[in-house]
């Protein structure tokens, strides 16, 4: 049953304990408090502060080369045979994903709050590089934590990393994945909690991280909105985006959320098929937990031991989800489905071929399902994708999959 | 009077401090716990933190991390815990035991369940680590209806009107965490501890016991010196680590390690 969303109920999320309803909240060791304490307090008063917004808004102008474009898939929507297929071209900002808004964002408030060590934590390699990205140009110390198994699949962006001049640490300890580097990336801030600024890289963790994340993020659909009543006239009917923890879906999302004619899709990896435990979908099949400072949908097992988890995508290989999130399913005001590792490549080779876009197979998720959704819909309808990255990271998965070795 | 309240007002009494060994249950393996408890007593320890092994232990460093996965692998789940309280307490109902861990093997077995296991256990106090007094309204009241002492942690980076607000939410006694970083890191700075564990005492009239960075009787005893009581963890779950097969080894050198610590504490009392 869905809520009837207003503004002024949206304001007044999340409260100021950092709770989305049931979920949110800061559950972390005492010795990160005061800091986060801080950062909020910080933060509220910086996202008034118009000098603050003007640099934030120049940097993603000059830097990141916004907004980005929206693009309409004719080619696609054709060969779909239903409703208008657009794509919001995030894959075009500088580093080749969404993900660089968000570390643009939190520089700026470390270099506010004086912090001079960046650390930061990666799954598919995109947060980590562009937050190396972002420390080379502020000329900021870079520590990247990420699992060994991702270091692997992924070594293109390990290797950009280093050339950023950021020092990537492989992190061995559990499942060694996005969750490992999550627990190892908390590890180093606690014990250098002082001189260290940590730039989380989706919209989880404790407060106010999915708040301050969000409200970077959302600029993806305060431009969507706009672009769209340009272009085509009107909202979109469907908006469709890849969720791991969630922060490129939920930027594209919030502006949209009074907008009861827009339904919005979450598109959760689903690797070998939910009903194989083999998946990374917290909202799909998971159930509320607490985990990195918040309490939010998880993969766990029945003592609350966190899952292991599988997806292709190394971005999307993670238990949780961001806290608002939780609350959009709970409130039914989103839905939220699963793609597998199958269908996502599908739609990856798809892409590439009929449009000449290569998205990132985290993306690749969200394109496979708009692709069903679309052909369900009627023609004059109209259908927004978040290509939240583009896919040359993921040639070397992909090319191992057919047997070529690059 | 809680059990830990008793143990650590007679222990002021006698102008002694309280030596807090941790160790996390199920390493190296779930059915030498209570053993390995009744040792630990028998080497003069006078409340014991109970580890619950967590698959993500954050605010841990590789030592805890790995008995944490050693317990997983012989599957030490909460409920197993608590009984293992529960045959401990069938032979000692002096010692206090307090489970230490992460929220959510708690919260997927549910507040109110857990709380009642765990009075029946014949369980004294729980730290949470990531669970701050500003999110435990909902456990605060069934922990307090069933005779369990919430216990809190204060870290460097605490400001005093969280540590007023952090002791208000507590009983039993409070948990000062010597340093900025994860269990089992050496940093701790002894002078910086005494600063700031006065200061505490200043603040609450709660005990204070100091964990982190106390790996023998050396740093016990200067620890000792300004807090309650000492919790001693890493350097115990380094020496199960070691001597996962030899439980009669590792019982001796487990007492080996706690009784100069005990003597060290002791010696203060003179």
């Amino acid at each position: 049953m869905s809520v009837k969303l207003t503004e002024e109920m949206l304001t007044a999320l999340p409260d100021a304990r950092g709770h989305f309803g049931a979920f949110g909240g800061r559950f972390v060791s005492e010795t990160l408090m005061d800091s986060l304490v801080t950062l909020e307090r910080e933060y509220l008063r910086l996202k008034k502060d118009p000098e603050f917004q003007a640099t934030f808004d120049k940097d993603l102008a000059d830097y990141v080369g916004r907004p980005s474009p929206l693009y309409f898939a004719e080619r696609l929507t054709r060969e779909t045979g239903g409703a208008q297929i657009w794509l919001k071209r995030e894959d075009l900002n500088h580093t080749g994903a969404h993900k660089i808004n968000n570390t643009i964002g939190q520089a700026l408030l470390a270099s506010f709050l004086g912090k001079k060590r960046i650390i930061a934590e990666t799954g598919a390699g995109q947060h980590g590089v562009a937050t190396a990205t972002v420390c080379a140009r502020l000329g900021l110390e870079c520590h990247v934590f990420m699992g060994a198994e991702d270091v692997q699949r992924q070594s293109l962006n390990v290797y950009r990393m280093k050339l950023l001049g950021a020092q990537v640490h492989a992190v061995t300890s559990g499942s060694r994945t996005l969750k490992d580097a999550m627990n190892d990336a908390m590890r180093d801030w606690v014990t250098y909690v002082d001189e260290t600024f940590y730039i989380i890289g989706t919209v989880a963790g404790p407060h106010p991280y999915p708040l301050l994340v969000r409200d970077f993020q959302s600029v993806i659909g305060r431009e969507t909105r706009r672009q769209a009543l340009e272009k085509a006239g009107k909202l979109p009917d469907a908006l469709v985006a890849c969720v791991g923890g969630g922060s490129n879906a939920i930027g594209m999302f919030y502006p949209f959320l009074t907008d009861e004619s827009v339904q919005l899709y979450g598109v959760e990896a689903g690797g070998l098929g939910i009903e194989t435990g083999q998946h990374a979908a917290p909202l799909c099949a998971g159930r509320p937990g607490v985990l990195h400072g918040n309490r939010t949908y998880l993969m766990e097992d029945d003592n609350g031991q966190i899952a292991s988890t599988h997806s292709i995508s190394a971005g999307l290989d993670y238990p949780g989800v961001g806290p608002e999130h939780s609350w959009l399913k709970d409130i039914g005001r989103a839905n939220y489905v699963s793609v597998t590792d199958d269908e996502a490549l599908e739609a990856f080779r798809m892409l590439t071929l009929v449009e000449g876009i290569m998205p990132a197979l985290e993306t690749a998720h969200a394109v496979a399902y708009a692709v069903k959704l679309a052909a369900t819909m009627e023609k004059d309808q109209m259908v927004v994708i978040n290509i939240s990255g583009r896919g040359d990271k993921d040639i070397h998965t992909v090319a191992q999959l057919d047997g070529i070795e690059l | 009077m809680s059990r830990i309240e008793g143990v650590l007002q007679t222990l002021k009494g006698q102008g002694r401090k309280a030596l807090i060994p941790f160790i996390t249950a199920g390493d190296p393996h779930p059915d030498v716990t209570v053993s390995l408890m009744h040792t630990m007593v028998n080497a003069g320890v006078d409340i014991i933190e109970l580890g619950v092994p967590f698959s993500d232990p954050m605010a841990d460093g590789p030592v805890i991390q790995l008995a944490c996965e050693r317990a997983l692998k012989h599957g030490t789940s909460l409920r197993r815990v608590l009984a293992m309280v529960k045959e401990f307490r069938a032979t000692d109902n002096a010692t206090p035991v307090v489970l230490m861990g992460y929220l959510n093997p708690i919260e997927a077995m549910g507040y109110e369940v857990f709380a009642d296991a765990a009075a029946d256990a014949g369980l004294d106090g729980v730290l949470t680590v990531d669970l701050p007094p500003e999110e435990a309204d909902d456990v605060a009241p069934l922990f307090a209806a069933r005779g369990l002492d919430p216990i809190f942690l204060i870290a460097p980076t605490t400001t005093d009107e969280r540590i007023r607000a952090i002791a208000d939410h507590s009983s039993g006694y409070v948990y000062y965490v010597s340093f900025n970083g994860v269990t089992g890191a050496a940093r701790i700075n002894v002078e910086e501890v005494a600063k700031k564990v006065t200061h505490i005492h200043e603040l609450t009239a709660l005990p204070v016991g100091v964990g982190f960075g106390i790996r023998d009787a050396e740093t016990a005893a200067a620890v000792g010196r300004v807090s309650d009581g000492v919790i001693v963890g890493s350097v115990l779950v380094d020496t199960i680590a070691r001597n996962q097969t030899d439980i009669e080894k590792l019982k001796r050198e487990l007492t080996d390690l706690l009784n100069p610590m005990r003597e060290a504490l002791d010696s203060l009392a003179s």
